[in-house]
């Protein structure tokens, strides 16, 4: 099986959120970037299961900026073969799965799997976009996967409990928690990344939204302590105060 | 021009956040003095109480559809019939698998996860798990917008919908659906869609202690979740897992048990209307995000908010 796994640069879970020019844009002074953990943890580890249970190549694309670079090679040392970044600043969805389609086209892949959403724009719509680009069937929020003579099985995350589905091969899927465990890399896999080929593509697509302004929630105000001794206090306010229940 | 909401059907009724879709689109459509239509597929009783959201004329395709290319099409055909200039969807299962292809089929801007009605020609979503909002501007002429579950709301409207048939060339369907297993607990409301969620961490110490946490959560008719942790060893079902990297949810209330609140966790749950923190630490980091707050022993004061919990709808 050939496998494209969509990687996208995410900032470190805790990192301080902060935006410049004017508030358009991330303020990314001294933030740690990751590789967005949907992406790593589960579409990228189970597309390396995958290709050790089958054979197979697995490729990652990203869309970005060299910036991107050391995520890249993170996910080469924990197992791609070889990876695409199209370098272009990614600004939209539909953008972002345009360049990625282009890409995907041209390497016929069976298999591009995608995380459920990014951790930054919690979009969840680049991978439904690039299927519809590609012309494939898409299973979003897959919590597995298996693929059997040219057969895809997986389950998917729906209101209230999970469904089991079936496409032919090619498709696009979304990860979601539950279709692999996140794989540490080792020393091994740390230094063959090294010399991994990470393919620059020049490219460029058409952004059809944009962000005008970026805002940070209003604080909390302090919180209401109540005595351990009388728990059905807490109901009284949620009922009276609060009109929570 | 006009709105168009697509909705999805579960057990022959919209599902709760296509409802919200539904309410969204009526209320964008009355602020641009248009009208709202609402496509569904599959078998609903009259309008499916899409009237009372404010929907003028339901779109019924009588055919379930389960795969997302062929919904896709379907939406086209109805966009192109109706003259819509938005498509909105519930940026839930269905919405993220169907409202991007509907983007590309209608060359349209999509923004994922709305929570408040566009206002001079820009649309505010939640961004950074929460962390953040950002307001968005669309530049194509159909916009395509995803309504975070929980967010905008049903607003009443009363009225009944005019219902018309409808129906598309769909081609074949490539996404065959063959089972179903319900994870969650009998009568539990799914927990991107539920108002009220008791949520208990790794302060609870073993999966045999769940059943103090389970008796809240059901004499206040809530659905349970978790932290990350405590999925991860496989006390809870991982749908359970709320957080940066688990469900993003927003409820009216979250009762939080044992979980110590790290930024993590924080990112997912910080957009409930009201937080309630319990946990032995009075310095833990989860109480600078509540409402309210009980220093004390989950053992003990659990089992005493159920009692008065009960007594209350008594
Ligand atoms: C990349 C990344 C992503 C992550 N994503 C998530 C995520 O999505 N969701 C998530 O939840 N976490 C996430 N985490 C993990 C997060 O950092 C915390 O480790 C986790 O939330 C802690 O879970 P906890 O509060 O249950 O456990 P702990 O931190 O161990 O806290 C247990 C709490 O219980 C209290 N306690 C103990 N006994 C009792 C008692 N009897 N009664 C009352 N209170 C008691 C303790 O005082 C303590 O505050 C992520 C971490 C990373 C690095």
């Amino acid at each position: 099986m050939k496998i494209l796994v969509c990687i996208s640069q995410a900032p470190d879970t805790t990192s301080r959120i902060a935006f410049t020019e004017g508030d358009k844009a991330f303020d990314s002074s001294g933030v740690q970037y990751i590789v967005n953990p949907y992406d790593e943890w589960y579409a990228l580890v189970r597309a390396i299961e995958l290709k050790e249970q089958q054979g197979g190549t697995v490729t990652t694309i990203t869309i970005g900026e060299a910036a991107c670079d050391p995520i890249i090679r993170k996910a080469l040392a924990i197992g791609a073969d070889d990876a695409i970044r199209v370098n272009a600043a990614p600004e939209d969805s539909m953008q972002v799965a345009q360049l990625i389609a282009e890409q995907a086209q041209a390497g016929a892949f069976d298999a591009i799997l995608c995380g459920k959403e990014t951790i930054d724009h919690n979009g969840s719509v680049v991978p439904a976009m690039v299927a519809e680009l590609l012309d494939l069937p898409f299973v979003a929020l897959a919590t597995s996967l298996e693929v059997e003579n040219g057969i895809a099985k997986m389950t998917r995350e729906v209101g209230g409990g999970e469904e089991s589905v079936e496409v032919a091969l090619p498709f696009v899927a979304s990860a979601s928690k539950g279709m692999a465990e996140q794989r540490i890399p080792n020393m091994r896999g740390i230094m063959s990344a090294r010399s991994k080929p990470l393919n620059v593509v020049e490219a460029s697509a058409d952004a059809p939204t944009s962000v005008s302004k970026f805002t940070l929630p209003p604080e909390k105000g302090a919180c209401k302590m109540i005595d351990a001794d009388r728990p059905e206090e807490l109901i009284r306010l949620l009922r009276e105060e609060a009109k929570a229940i | 021009m006009s709105v168009l909401a697509i909705v999805s059907i579960k057990n022959g009724a919209p599902t709760k956040s296509g409802l919200e879709a539904a309410s969204y689109a009526a209320n964008y459509a009355a602020s641009q003095g248009m009208t709202a239509s609402a496509l569904v597929a599959g078998e609903i009783s009259g309008d499916g109480g899409l009237g009372a959201t404010g929907i003028a004329k339901v779109l019924h395709c009588t055919e379930p559809v389960t795969d997302s290319g062929q919904w896709a099409k379907l939406t086209e055909a109805a966009a192109v019939q109706l003259n819509a200039s938005a498509i909105v969807a519930s940026h839930d299962h269905f919405g993220r698998a169907v409202a991007p292809r509907v983007a590309v089929r209608l060359k349209a801007g999509l923004v994922a996860g709305v929570t408040e009605l566009p206002s001079n020609d820009l649309v505010r979503k939640n961004v950074f798990s929460g962390k953040a909002v950002a307001d968005v501007a669309v530049s194509t002429a159909i916009a395509v917008y995803t309504v975070t579950p929980n967010a905008f709301g049903v607003k009443d409207a009363p009225g009944q919908a005019t219902v018309e048939p409808f129906s598309a060339d769909l081609g074949i369907a490539r996404e065959k659906v063959t089972g179903f297993d319900s994870a969650s607990a009998d009568g539990q409301v799914p927990l991107p869609e539920a108002e009220l969620v008791v949520s208990a961490g790794r302060g609870l110490k073993g999966p045999e202690n769940w059943g103090i946490v389970e008796d809240l959560a059901s004499a206040l008719g809530a659905t349970t979740a978790c932290s990350r942790p405590v999925s991860d060893i496989g006390w809870r079902p991982h749908h359970e897992h709320v957080g940066q990297t688990g469900i993003t949810i927003r409820p009216n209330l979250y009762i939080a048990a044992g979980i110590s609140g790290a930024i993590q966790h924080l990112a997912g749950v910080n957009q409930s209307k009201t937080i309630v923190v319990i946990n032995t630490d009075p310095e833990a980091p989860f109480f600078k995000a509540a409402d309210y707050g009980i220093v004390g022993d989950a053992f003990e004061i659990l089992p005493k908010l159920t009692a008065a919990a009960k007594e209350l709808k008594a």
